[in-house]
């Protein structure tokens, strides 16, 4: 007799385990045929199995993929993403510090934000995940803007609502970064409907985790984006961890991610998510494929979560230890240096005076950051100003709670026994 | 008897039925072989295995559903939501599923699911990590809503849920999972082994749903609460120097009516405190409830001191946390003023 079974998916190591990423299909580089940008979604079925590829083991750019990008936009890049990395580490240190609450760093992330960004143009819409900062590092918003928000000090974008690391920039065209997940990924379908219904031939791009891909949002913007064939980028970054549980519990041990989009009849294209060039190059495709009218792609950024989930996760309770070693698609800054220094247009000296010069500048945006206050410091944001902004014009209701809160705070003996003010 | 925090306490009612009750399975996001993010459930899929104490993937709606569909087939599912902040994608399961499921077929079938998640401030979460949304669910026909204030409670209330023949959603309040804390941020932290309520009976044991606690008896004014907010205003009586009679509603569905409104008709006044935001918040209901009981005993109106009507600030915390002052404020005012 035969019973049904329960299947349990197991990540291939646990900690004090040797890590093992041979479940992984890592074809060679420049093995992937790049078909035209406007095949039928049916017919590059492939994209979603294999895996988009440019640079080689030593460094070189190979392939019908190879975007052929100028060495100077290639120095760029690199910046960026060192930059994105100094950034990183110095928030984790101030959030160790006590100076913020929370940090996220996307260590190990950094080539998909930052390659996507520059593939992209900037009337693009961008909705975030939580892990993408580098797309605000290329569309040029300021560190001090950054840290500001982690502060909720004076210079907050926020002014002092949101959790740390929950940006928007909307003249910069960067959309709210929410804490709850996939809730983006949708409404950016329906900001490139938006598009498409004004005319225009802006984009809409939007980025989750594979862990988040299981909520229904996900499924909402798939099915959206399909019928309505809406130019928009929808990626999926599959960095292997969704806080303890592996991409297993995601639906990964079936199909790829890349894999979904074809079931919706989009193109789903998996790719090296640690190869600048490779993800530079399949954004480009499917920039090139919405702005013509082919509508929406899939993409599956093959990477791994190098740091935590945040400053209040501890990974070494879920997974070895030193799994970053072992990870078969490299650090995305070393793979895109070894590039440059292949081509001759970089050196290691070169890196180390880039290092050295991002980190003085990270510092310099720090020290300019906390003038505008702390957590703990001042100058401080007024309390009052909590009760703007939850509708237009405020009601009575918040105009007379605000009104409750200016006398506690500045006529504390008034909060006493007055039947009026005290919560009336 | 063992001295036990909130999150032992919630660990050893879940350990304790799915020792006793083989229908038992606990699942949700990174519950089983992390133990959970607030450690609730650490040890349990060691010990009970992986059918019993599930990881689940990341969808709330899924979680739910999935909870029905297996209450529906006999089991009793425990799950739990991240954070209450994240329950909204599975608000139509709960809403329109889990609570009418018996109504709708005339009691052919239930899902007997505890939904546990924890709720409210106090840990800088900002907006998406600090609210308090049990006046959303308490709205809901068919759910019952529990909220314990520490670790005795927890558990006797949790192993009640379980053991429920109806859908429970299971309230925990996250700033008191380690220690009680009365409203003061600056205070070092308190644990719960120095509190009587730390005192946790190792084996089963069950409070029932729908049963209000007297904290502190009182005769001047009785104030309404749960969770954190017990203990805040426990030092807003001393700070207020009004001799008030807290009671812990504990069980916001069902509600003990009696236990409420035979303290209010002998104090005569009333001052109800949630960290929820206010407008249609729970108090409304009690505040309603209170009017309806004990007009005639009442010597002053009703006060309610809440969380402001604004999502929940990260840098304002605790100018948007209903503290002790603003809840003696309350308490004073009651004192004062006549009917």
């Amino acid at each position: 007799m035969t019973q049904s079974r329960l299947h349990i998916p197991h990540p291939p190591a646990r900690p004090g385990e040797t890590p093992d990423f041979s479940y992984l299909n890592i074809p060679p580089a420049g093995s992937v045929a790049r078909p035209d940008t406007l095949a039928p979604a049916l017919q590059v079925e492939a994209l979603g199995t294999g895996m988009v590829r440019v640079l080689d083991e030593q460094g070189h750019a190979v392939g019908p993929w190879n975007p052929h990008l100028e060495a100077e936009e290639l120095q760029v890049a690199l910046r960026h993403m060192v930059l994105t990395r100094r950034f990183d580490e110095r928030m984790q240190r101030m959030q160790r510090q006590g100076r913020i609450s929370f940090y996220m760093k996307s260590t190990g992330e950094e080539a998909v934000a930052v390659a996507q960004a520059m593939a992209l143009r900037p009337g693009d819409m961008l909705f975030p995940s939580y892990r993408t900062q580098g797309l605000f590092v290329v569309r040029g918003k300021s560190l001090v803007d950054l840290m500001c928000q982690c502060l909720s000090n004076t210079r907050d974008m926020c002014r002092g609502r949101q959790m740390p690391i929950m940006y928007h920039w909307a003249e910069g065209n960067i959309f709210s970064i929410s804490g709850n997940l996939a809730t983006q990924f949708p409404q950016a379908v329906g900001w490139a409907m938006a598009a498409a219904i004004k005319g225009e031939d802006h984009l809409a791009a939007t980025w989750i985790g594979e862990g988040a891909s299981a909520e229904a949002d996900f499924h909402h913007a798939l099915t959206f984006a399909a019928v309505y064939q809406a130019p928009v980028i929808l990626n999926v970054v599959n960095n292997q961890w969704a806080i303890s549980t592996f991409q297993g519990f995601a639906g990964g041990e079936q199909r790829t991610f890349a894999q979904r989009g074809p079931g919706y009849g989009i193109p789903g294209v998996r790719v090296d998510g640690n190869d600048f060039l490779a993800v530079h190059a399949v954004t480009r495709w499917a920039a090139e494929r919405a702005r013509a009218g082919g509508g929406p792609t899939l993409i599956e950024h093959v990477t791994y979560r190098a740091a935590a989930h945040s400053t209040s996760d501890d990974p070494s309770r879920y997974r070895p230890k030193e799994e970053w070693q072992s990870w078969p698609l490299g650090d995305p800054v070393a793979r895109l240096k070894a590039h440059l220094i292949a081509l001759g247009e970089w050196s290691e000296e070169r890196h180390a005076a880039l290092e050295k010069e991002l980190e003085a500048h990270v510092a310099a945006c720090w020290k300019e950051a906390v003038t505008y206050g702390t957590l703990t410091e001042g100058p401080t944001l007024d309390p009052l100003s909590m009760f703007e902004d939850v509708f237009q014009e405020m009601p009575a209701h918040l105009e007379r709670q605000r009104e409750q809160l200016r006398r506690l705070l500045h006529e504390p003996d008034a909060a006493g026994p007055r039947s009026d003010v005290a919560e009336g | 008897m063992a001295q036990m925090n909130m999150v032992q306490a919630i660990n050893s009612a879940l350990d304790v039925m799915l020792g006793r009750d083989p229908r038992v399975v606990v699942f949700g996001e990174d519950v089983g072989y992390f133990g959970g993010v607030f450690r609730c459930t650490d040890g349990l899929q060691r010990k009970y295995g992986e059918h019993r104490v599930l990881d689940t993937p990341i969808a709330e709606g899924g979680i739910i559903a999935a909870a029905i569909g297996m209450g529906v087939n006999g089991l009793r599912p425990v799950a739990e939501i991240q954070f209450a902040d994240y329950i909204y994608p599975a608000f139509d399961q709960i809403v329109s599923e889990l609570a009418r499921l018996r109504y709708r077929t005339a009691g052919d079938l239930c899902a007997p699911v505890t939904i546990r998640t924890p709720c409210g401030g106090g840990i800088r979460g900002g907006q998406t990590h600090s609210q308090s949304p049990e006046g959303v669910f308490t709205h809901v026909c068919g759910l019952k809503v529990v909220m314990p204030s520490n670790p005795h409670d927890a558990k006797g209330l949790l192993i009640s849920s379980i053991e429920s023949e109806d859908p429970v959603l299971f309230f925990e309040p996250k700033r008191i999972y380690n220690g009680p804390f009365d409203g003061d941020p600056h205070k070092p932290a308190v644990p719960w082994s120095s509190h009587p309520k730390g005192e946790v009976p190792d084996g089963h044991y069950a409070i029932a749903l729908g049963k209000a606690e007297i904290v502190r008896p009182g005769a001047a004014a009785t104030l309404l609460t749960y969770g954190t907010m017990v203990h805040v205003a426990e030092a807003a009586v001393r700070l207020s120097g009004v001799d008030a009679e807290i009671i812990d509603v504990r069980s916001l569905v069902p509600l003990d009516v009696d236990t409420l409104c035979t303290s209010v008709c002998k104090t005569g006044r009333c001052v109800i405190v949630h960290e929820a935001t206010r407008f249609s918040g729970f108090g409304a209901e009690l505040s309603a409830t209170v009017q309806e009981e004990c007009f005639w005993h009442l010597e002053a109106p009703i006060a309610r001191v809440t969380g402001w009507d604004t999502p929940y600030p990260h840098a304002f915390e605790w100018d948007y946390f209903p503290g002790p002052a603003r809840i003696a404020a309350a308490l004073r005012a009651v004192m004062e003023s006549a009917a």
